[in-house]
């Protein structure tokens, strides 16, 4: 009996093994399997493709990176680049503005005031230009915060103040960005009229804008100076807003390369947009006798407008905006 | 000093999730953020790997270079915490982190990402050792203890190693040498600037 058992669990281990050879076979002559020799290696697959991805099994799809050294270059961006961009275009513009007043002074009303005014810009455009300035010098100051805080401030307030501070300031920044937009998409299509380059431009800039010197080239509202301030505004504006949102709402539709990209438009960007605010700062007020009433006051004099925007007062006058045709006898300074 | 490393054996992770629940249960990671995750490479096809990461505690943290207001800092150990007090949730270390570590209670919509919370190396934070505080903040302290981060200590395959770097690297160089693979230290080049010759 017990052969009996031992002949028949024989014959089925033979039977077995036969089994095994047969399925196996095939499978051995087709390849050796070595389940390391196809393996992946983090070497190779971070050569090929610079950031290294899987699946995971939480929600949190951003977690399924798992190395993306671009955040050393993005720390590089950050702490250096961007830290040199600014410091430049913003001690840059600085310099020259200074060493400018320095050489030329304030430009003078060469014709004297007249005593008479004319409406530059309306109530309207006054609010939304101050709106939109305002939100501009807190954007500008808290954003520089967060690029030159911990060098220029952090040492001499201590951690925590600074800490408190930047939280307030980021705060600032996020909901006041949304004012900020309005206004520059409200300024674009405000302005937008009196602001397509035409002709009388390129006899303005060929004259360099009668900055150096005492002439005076004839200019519509705006000249070919504030053109570019408007579009170097609006393109601006717009650039920041557009990165400003997706930093603002992240990982909706953006993945960490996008995010880093957003962040890096958003900072150069801000720099030399901070820079060109300053130059339109200094023309605006110590730069320019009689400018800042206009934005301020909403008018400017008549005398003033004929020195410097000669063909918009022509038009102001053919409109019947102005109460009386000018004195005559006023210096006719701009020729 | 011991410098603290971590090193994930990809050839050894089996995808048990063990070192992800310990984490979480250990410190009270609360819902939707993770210290430590495991990601599947090559899922489903012939010689996947999985890897444990979290936050490798690197030499020179770029998180820490990019932090807007220095909250975060690197201990004698090499360990690279943070103060929450500070951490004013500004999600730029995110961007730099080469391993996706740091975390963020909030969504994150109009900046309110709320104060980051990363991997400790179960080492706490600038509180006092073992203080109510510093659990509630940052979790357990458990290298004050003289204990290892838990996520190691309970792998069940021994695949992720935690531990002094010189240590830790020759275990994996042993390893590699006698099996004759392995699929390299998964983020040391990035981390640590340096790789396990093999």
């Amino acid at each position: 009996m017990t052969r009996a058992i031992a002949q028949i669990r024989f014959i089925a281990a033979t039977l077995a093994v036969a089994v095994m050879l047969m399925f196996a076979a095939p499978v051995g002559a087709q390849q050796p399997v070595n389940p390391t020799a196809s393996s992946v290696k983090e070497e190779q697959l971070l050569n090929e493709l610079k950031r290294i991805q899987g699946r995971g099994t939480i929600p949190d799809a951003k977690s399924y990176v798992i190395e993306q050294p671009e955040g050393r270059d993005w720390r590089h961006f950050h702490e250096v680049t961007l830290r040199w961009i600014g410091a430049i275009s913003i001690i840059g513009i600085l310099v020259v503005l200074v060493g400018f007043y320095l050489m030329r002074g304030m430009v003078r009303l060469e014709s004297g005031r007249s005593g008479r005014v004319v409406v530059r810009f309306n109530g309207f455009e006054r609010l939304l230009h101050w709106m939109t300035a305002s939100c501009f010098i807190v954007l500008a100051i808290s954003g520089l915060n967060v690029t030159f805080g911990k060098e220029l401030l952090l040492p001499y307030i201590g951690p925590e103040a600074f800490s408190t501070w930047s939280q307030w300031v980021k705060y600032a920044h996020n909901y006041l960005s949304f004012p900020f937009t309005i206004g520059v998409v409200i300024i674009f299509l405000m302005w937008l009229p009196g602001n397509f380059p035409n002709k009388v431009d390129v006899e303005w800039l060929k004259e360099g804008g009668g900055i150096v010197g005492h002439r005076h080239p004839p200019a519509y509202r705006f000249n070919a100076g504030q053109k570019m301030i408007y579009w170097l505004q609006i393109l601006a504006g717009g650039a920041l807003a557009v990165s400003g949102y997706l930093l603002m709402f992240p990982f909706y539709g953006t993945d960490i390369a996008d995010m880093q990209t957003a962040e890096m438009v958003h900072g150069v960007v801000a720099v030399l947009f901070v820079a060109i605010m300053i130059a339109h700062i200094y023309i605006g007020t110590i730069g320019m006798e009689g400018a800042f009433e206009g934005m301020w006051d909403g008018t400017v004099d008549v005398n003033w407008a004929r020195e410097h925007h000669s063909l918009w007062l022509e038009q102001e006058e053919r409109r019947g905006r102005l109460a009386a045709s000018p004195p005559q006898g006023a210096v006719q300074a701009a020729e | 000093m011991a410098r603290m490393k971590f090193l994930c054996d990809a050839d050894r992770c089996i995808e048990c999730n063990a070192c992800v629940t310990a984490c979480k249960n250990e410190h009270e990671v609360p819902w939707g953020m993770n210290r430590r995750r495991v990601v599947t490479i090559n899922d489903g096809k012939p010689g996947e790997r999985s890897v444990s990461m979290a936050c490798m505690h690197c030499t020179d943290a770029p998180c820490q270079a990019v932090c807007p207001v220095n909250c975060l800092y690197t201990t004698a150990d090499g360990v690279v915490l943070h103060s929450k007090d500070l951490c004013i949730g500004c999600g730029y270390c995110f961007y730099a982190c080469p391993f996706g570590a740091p975390q963020y209670p909030k969504v994150g919509n109009f900046g309110s990402r709320g104060k980051m919370d990363k991997c400790t190396y179960c080492a706490g934070g600038p509180e006092p050792d073992g203080s109510k505080e510093e659990y509630e903040k940052y979790g357990a302290n458990r290298l004050a203890e003289g204990k290892l981060p838990l996520c190691a200590e309970m792998c069940s395959t021994k695949s992720l190693l935690a531990g002094d770097g010189d240590i830790i690297a020759q275990i994996y160089k042993d390893r590699v040498s006698k099996r004759g693979y392995g699929s390299g230290a998964w983020g040391w080049k990035t981390a640590y600037r340096e790789t396990i010759e093999s």
